[in-house]
């Protein structure tokens, strides 16, 4: 935790060391603010934002000036939040949790002029643009890992809140998972946060003493692979390269990066090219990579691996290819077809093979 | 000889310092925090200003401070009533949340074809029903089992969240939401009516400063206002002049959840418009330290509740203006809070050094 205080401190003083030795021409720029959920030490999912805020700042740095707010609930405060970075004279605002979706919409309203991009939710209008990542396809690369590295069959998921995206994760996975390992069960535990290490590691703890021998996480905190290499199991980090926290244990993380896109939008603004939409990138887009595999991972299993990442880059395959039935023996899609996005954003059940409950 | 330092009570704590520390407390922390900007490499007057006066330099400034402060300043009054009387309530935040699941489930209900006037007034008895309803088992189990009700009102702050959980995740989830956990949200006749065009303020904090007014004139006129201090304070003399302490207990605690659940429903029909998993924002626990900032008296409480906002606003334009970590925030918090217990342990006692001498007890 000082680690993690002492790190966002670090990257707040070098903002604005940066900000401070800016031109005087700052009034010229283009103001780009950033709305965190979770704190930029999490070394996760909003970690991974400031990467891509940074990275922004990077390369356009004499046209854009970035801002960032951190560990902003998901509530009322949110809107504050929002307004009172569009009030501050922000042109581009990027508000990167699914819970800041209305309160986005609200200030977008009252702010006509504002940009807005919203991450992961499906509002949008004309001032408010959406995009998320196709956090799933880099599900099924790892589901066929942990399918080569398990032995006793039971693989343990952490998971934040039942929502499509991370439902969709978990069939990918599952999905995966099954065709190389027919027997193995993914046994999922909720913790109702999406950062939250007490709960994360006590959750990888339970799941080990059930059995678990590779762990996946759809939280964003580096306990569950903590626990996994003190227990000395394989787990799987989330959104950004976990491999220090657990070198043994940690076999490849699934990487957003925001990057590209955050500068392309950025440059849309600047040209004034800037329109509403929608963006879902997968492994083809660059914005889910999949973090160097484990040195340790025998030869088979990477080959397998990039064969399968490769194969989804080029479509040859997607993450929903029939034929599978759901947990209760229903078929969901035949042979030869495969879900649509519209399936996906929407998923609330679980296919077969996934133990845990489903909350309703 | 090592040196002795210890504390020695007084025989008579101050009466003007007792409402004089959290002043002290405030300008001290100002103080300390100066210096922690200093050191940080920040100037520290510009960096005081950016996170005390300018988030409320405008209209919408100060519009945002009463909105953040309504949930507080409630939450906090009525948890005063009982701490008053001794009656230790720590779950106003789960009377918060079930407040919320009353009003917004009878508004998602009722508000079929938009609702009539009729729909914000039934959802605030509502949410003040619900917020009783859920101090009532603390009450109930502490008159009639003597159950501590500080461990019964906490561990049903987890159930009601719990509760609210499994609502929005499931019966009261959008149809339209794409499974989102979130309910629909509110139609018009379910929100408060908005005070200033371009605000968020709405009628929500109006109610509230009307109830700091009442609580005013009940705790420090009537009877029952007696009655609580001489119970907190001398319950064998309460009870030889027959003032009947489970009355009082019932009381206390429905009194809390009472206003509890009005907060909860303020906030869902004010500045939310919906219920999602992220209602509870820890007001319910954030009030206690309110209620002690304020001395638990409502004008204290008023003002306590307007500088514990304030200290999360000035955190936001922090982050934005001076590019500070959010953890300032949580410092200036923890500092007025150390401040203030340290002004209050030397307004009760004093420090000797050296040898003491034993009083005899």
């Amino acid at each position: 935790m000082l680690k993690s205080t002492i790190k966002a401190a670090a990257i707040a003083v070098a903002a604005a060391l940066i900000a401070a030795a800016a031109p005087a021409s700052a009034a010229d720029k283009l103001k780009v603010g950033f709305v965190y959920v979770g704190p930029v030490g999490d070394l996760g999912y909003s970690y991974q934002h400031d990467v891509g805020r940074i990275a922004l700042q990077k390369a356009l740095n004499d046209k854009v000036e970035t801002t960032f707010v951190e560990n902003v609930p998901e509530g009322a405060d949110a809107e504050r939040v929002i307004a009172q970075l569009a009030q501050s004279g922000h042109g581009l605002i990027f508000t990167t949790s699914f819970g800041f979706m209305n309160p986005t919409l609200k200030v977008a309203q009252r702010f006509p002029k504002v940009k807005f991009e919203h991450a992961t939710g499906y509002k949008r209008a004309n001032n408010v643009a959406t995009y998320s990542a196709r956090f799933h396809e880099g599900r099924t690369v790892i589901g066929a890992i942990a399918g080569k590295m398990t032995k006793s069959g039971i693989i343990g998921y952490i998971a934040s809140f039942p929502i499509p995206e991370v439902v969709s994760g978990i069939n990918a996975f599952t999905l995966s998972l099954k065709k190389v390992r027919p027997d193995a069960q993914v046994r999922v535990v909720w913790v109702n946060s999406w950062y939250d290490p007490g709960k994360e590691a006590a959750a990888a703890k339970a799941l080990i003493d059930q059995g678990a021998d590779v762990l996946s996480q759809h939280t964003d905190s580096p306990a569950p692979i903590q626990a996994a290499e003190e227990r000395g199991i394989y787990a799987f980090g989330q959104s950004s390269d976990m491999s220090k926290f657990g070198p043994k244990a940690h076999l490849t993380s699934i990487v957003d990066i925001w990057d590209g896109y955050y500068i392309n939008r950025a440059q849309a603004v600047l040209d004034n090219k800037w329109k509403s939409e929608d963006t879902w990138g997968g492994l083809d887009s660059g914005m889910v990579v999949l973090s160097p595999y484990n040195p340790n991972l025998p030869k088979d299993v990477v080959a397998m691996a990039d064969q399968i990442k490769n194969d989804l880059i080029a479509h040859k395959i997607t993450s929903f290819d029939g034929p599978f039935k759901n947990r209760d023996g229903k078929e969901v899609i035949p042979a030869g077809q495969h879900l649509n996005d519209q399936q996906i954003l929407t998923m609330n059940y679980f296919v077969e093979g996934v133990q845990g409950d489903l909350p309703k | 000889m090592p040196l002795d330092l210890r504390l020695e009570q007084r025989p008579q704590a101050s009466a003007a310092w007792r409402y004089g520390a959290p002043l002290l407390a405030i300008a001290i922390t100002l103080c300390a925090g100066a210096a922690l900007f200093a050191v940080l490499g920040y100037p520290p007057a510009h960096s005081l200003k950016v996170f005390f006066i300018d988030p409320v330099s405008s209209v919408e400034g100060l519009a945002e401070l009463a909105l953040k402060a309504t949930p507080l300043m409630l939450c906090a009054v009525g948890l005063s009533i009982g701490f008053r009387a001794n009656v230790w309530n720590i779950g106003a935040e789960g009377q918060f949340v079930i407040g919320a699941l009353a009003g917004g489930g009878l508004c998602l209900a009722l508000q079929g074809d938009g609702g009539g006037w009729w729909l914000l007034p039934l959802m605030v008895v509502a949410g003040v029903l619900g917020g009783m309803a859920w101090a009532a088992i603390p009450a109930f189990l502490r008159t009639r089992f003597n159950a501590n009700e500080i461990l019964v009102s906490l561990m049903l702050t987890y159930v009601a969240v719990l509760l609210l959980q499994f609502l929005v995740h499931g019966p009261w989830k959008d149809p339209a939401g794409f499974n989102f956990p979130q309910s629909e949200m509110f139609a018009e006749g379910g929100l408060l009516p908005v005070l200033v065009e371009g605000t968020r303020l709405n009628l929500g904090t109006l109610v509230a400063l009307a109830i700091l007014g009442l609580a005013w004139a009940v705790l420090t006129r009537g009877l029952f206002g007696f009655q609580i201090r001489v119970i907190g304070q001398a319950p064998l003399a309460a009870a030889y002049a027959g003032f009947d302490q489970r009355r009082m207990i019932w009381a206390s605690l429905l009194l809390s959840g009472a206003l509890a659940g009005l907060a909860g429903v303020f906030e869902i029909a004010g500045p939310v418009g919906q219920l999602t998993p992220a209602i509870p924002q820890n007001y319910g626990f954030t009030a206690i330290i309110v209620a002690f900032l304020g001395r638990l008296h409502p004008v204290g409480i008023l003002l306590g509740s307007l500088v514990i906002a304030l200290s999360y606003l000035g955190g936001e334009s922090a982050q934005i203006l001076l590019r500070l970590p959010v953890a300032v925030a949580g410092v200036f918090q923890g500092m007025l809070l150390f401040f203030l217990l340290a002004c209050d342990v030397l307004i009760r006692y004093r420090i000797r050094l050296g040898h003491s001498v034993r009083r005899a007890v």
